[in-house]
């Protein structure tokens, strides 16, 4: 039997396994799920000397209490996240982006996040998880992924297999930038909305609603009036794909969204910018600015290529 | 074939078959969607048939939109008239404590419940597509006497299992999940299993549907 593990003294909110996520399945119904911050899950990973592609633990607003048993670890967390480690005689309070050791008995107490919905705890071995379709990433709504499709609970242990025994301590001085401007290309219904409504969402501020989770992005404030109808031929989605309902309200698709929709499109979020509008707090206002194909290209480029820099400077 | 092909964000193609809802339409889709997945394209992460659209997602770090696009333009195309599909038959209960919306369809449609169930169980049905929930068949097409809209306000829950009415089309509930459908029975069968990687779902694109009227303790004695 393994013996080291942590036990789950307090799940969180919404705690999962998560990793890379699942491709080629969208035809039958299974979006590709995965870290919704792909660059400070493949950090998180890194800073323990995992293959940046490794399962890790992904929470929302308040975190996990764990308690941990067997040899020495070390973890690190990433995104914006205050953290305590509860030792026998003191605690200290963590710095995300920076490992740290847990040895027999400690407490890791993630408290929240700060202004930030995300943040991700890699462990300097492997979570003991299953996979499905060469990936453990959780998707509640199907029941697929680690942890049998759901999320981590109160008083489950978990597993960690494959302590590295070379613990060595890592750092990277990096601070999460959020941003107000989501850039957007046109969506293919974008001519089914009045000039006024294309004129809203381009200029307009929205806030984002409490409505959303991993699935989706709902948003409040003017509404985009549409010309031409309501409802498409249900059709394939995408993460970031922006649709608008009747009702007038954008609604954008996040990693564990439906595999299609029925809702007019648009708009959808470059790729560089996703992960950053994952970190968006509910009340928080955004603002899309149009961009074209070409622009969003050099932009992805450009972000991935500052990710791959992030990662080798550990 | 495929009338227009444009972009759908960064890293999609959107392949445009045409606007109408048909078999002939779709079965071009699905030619097309098969086609490409034989190919085994480096960089494609993705393929979304639906009634009349193809989405290919790809990797924005290995190809772009103007990479694939010329792949895609150069395919061969798989251009027998015959589909490869399979006849399935799925067991529906109709008792009423599953048939949630008979009453309002029956008003709805002016047609009293065997009339409207006779109509159901005497079709074969083509499936055009799967997904928004893994496994979830869209299933076509329905005379227009049983055509409805769907529900004004959506169940919060529609429990698993159910098979629902809307327009031209019928759906199982692969999964408990929000939904407006008009929900006249549910089946016991598995549609979708998450534990057979290689072949998750009952029903694929190009599957011949029909279904079959059971008892409730048909119903409860299919779990074995």
């Amino acid at each position: 039997m393994n013996k080291n593990y942590f036990e789950i003294k307090r799940a969180g909110i919404n705690t999962t396994f998560q990793d890379q996520g699942r491709d080629n399945l969208y035809h039958i119904g299974i979006p590709f799920s995965g870290a919704m911050d792909n660059r400070n899950f493949q950090i998180s990973n890194k800073l323990v000397g995992n293959q940046v592609n490794f399962p890790i633990i992904e929470f929302a607003y308040q975190g996990p209490l764990l308690k941990y048993f067997g040899e020495k670890i070390n973890f690190a967390i990433t995104g914006d996240v205050k953290f305590i480690i509860r030792k026998k005689n003191n605690a200290i309070e963590g710095t995300c982006y920076q490992s740290f050791t847990l040895e027999n008995g400690d407490e890791l107490d993630i408290i929240s996040t700060n202004k930030s919905v995300y943040g991700y705890l890699a462990v300097s071995g492997e979570f003991d998880v299953n996979y499905q379709w060469s990936s453990c990433s959780v998707n509640t709504k199907a029941n697929i992924g680690a942890n049998n499709g759901k999320k981590i609970e109160d008083g489950q242990k978990i597993y960690i297999l494959n302590i590295n025994k070379n613990l060595s301590d890592k750092k990277l001085n990096y601070i999460n930038t959020k941003i107000e401007n989501i850039r957007v290309i046109q969506g293919t219904n974008f001519d089914y909305f009045s000039d006024e409504g294309k004129k809203i969402f381009f200029e307009k501020e929205f806030v984002i609603s409490k409505l959303s989770d991993r699935m989706g992005m709902r948003l409040e404030g003017p509404k985009i009036k549409n010309i031409v109808d309501t409802n498409i031929k249900s059709e394939g989605l995408l993460k970031g794909v922006i649709q608008v309902p009747a009702d007038g309200n954008p609604i954008i698709m996040l990693s564990d969204h439906g595999t299609i929709g029925g809702y007019p499109k648009i708009g959808v979020v470059i790729s560089a910018d996703y992960d950053k509008l994952v970190q968006l707090t509910p009340g928080s206002k955004i603002k899309f600015k149009k961009v074209e194909l070409a622009d969003a290209e050099t932009l992805f480029k450009l972000y991935d290529m500052e990710t791959q820099n992030l990662i080798s400077q550990i | 074939m495929i009338k227009n092909i444009s972009n759908l964000g960064d890293a999609a193609l959107y392949c445009d078959f045409g606007t109408e809802v048909n078999k002939e339409i779709n079965s071009k889709v699905i030619r097309f969607f098969k086609s490409i997945q034989k190919e085994n394209i480096d960089g494609i992460n993705n393929l979304t048939p639906s009634y009349n659209k193809l989405i290919i997602s790809f990797d924005l770090r290995k190809k772009n939109f103007q990479t694939i696009k010329q792949q895609i333009e150069n395919l061969n195309v798989i251009n027998d008239d015959a589909l490869e599909s399979n006849k399935i038959k799925i067991p529906v209960c109709c008792d009423e404590s599953f048939s949630l919306d008979i009453k309002r369809l029956e008003e709805k449609l002016q047609i009293t419940r065997d009339k409207i169930y006779e109509k159901f169980f005497g079709k074969e049905f083509f499936c055009y597509m799967t997904g928004f929930i893994a496994g979830m068949p869209f299933l076509g097409d329905l005379e227009n006497e049983l055509q409805a809209k769907r529900l004004e306000t959506p169940r919060v829950k529609v429990p698993k299992g159910s098979v629902g009415l809307t327009e031209q089309f019928a759906n199982v509930y692969t999964f408990e999940s929000p939904g407006g459908w008009n929900i006249i029975g549910n089946t016991p069968q598995v549609i979708f299993d998450s534990t057979n990687e290689n072949n998750p779902n009952l029903i694929n694109p190009g599957d011949v549907v029909t279904f079959e009227q059971i008892t409730k303790d048909q119903y409860y004695n299919n779990n074995e």
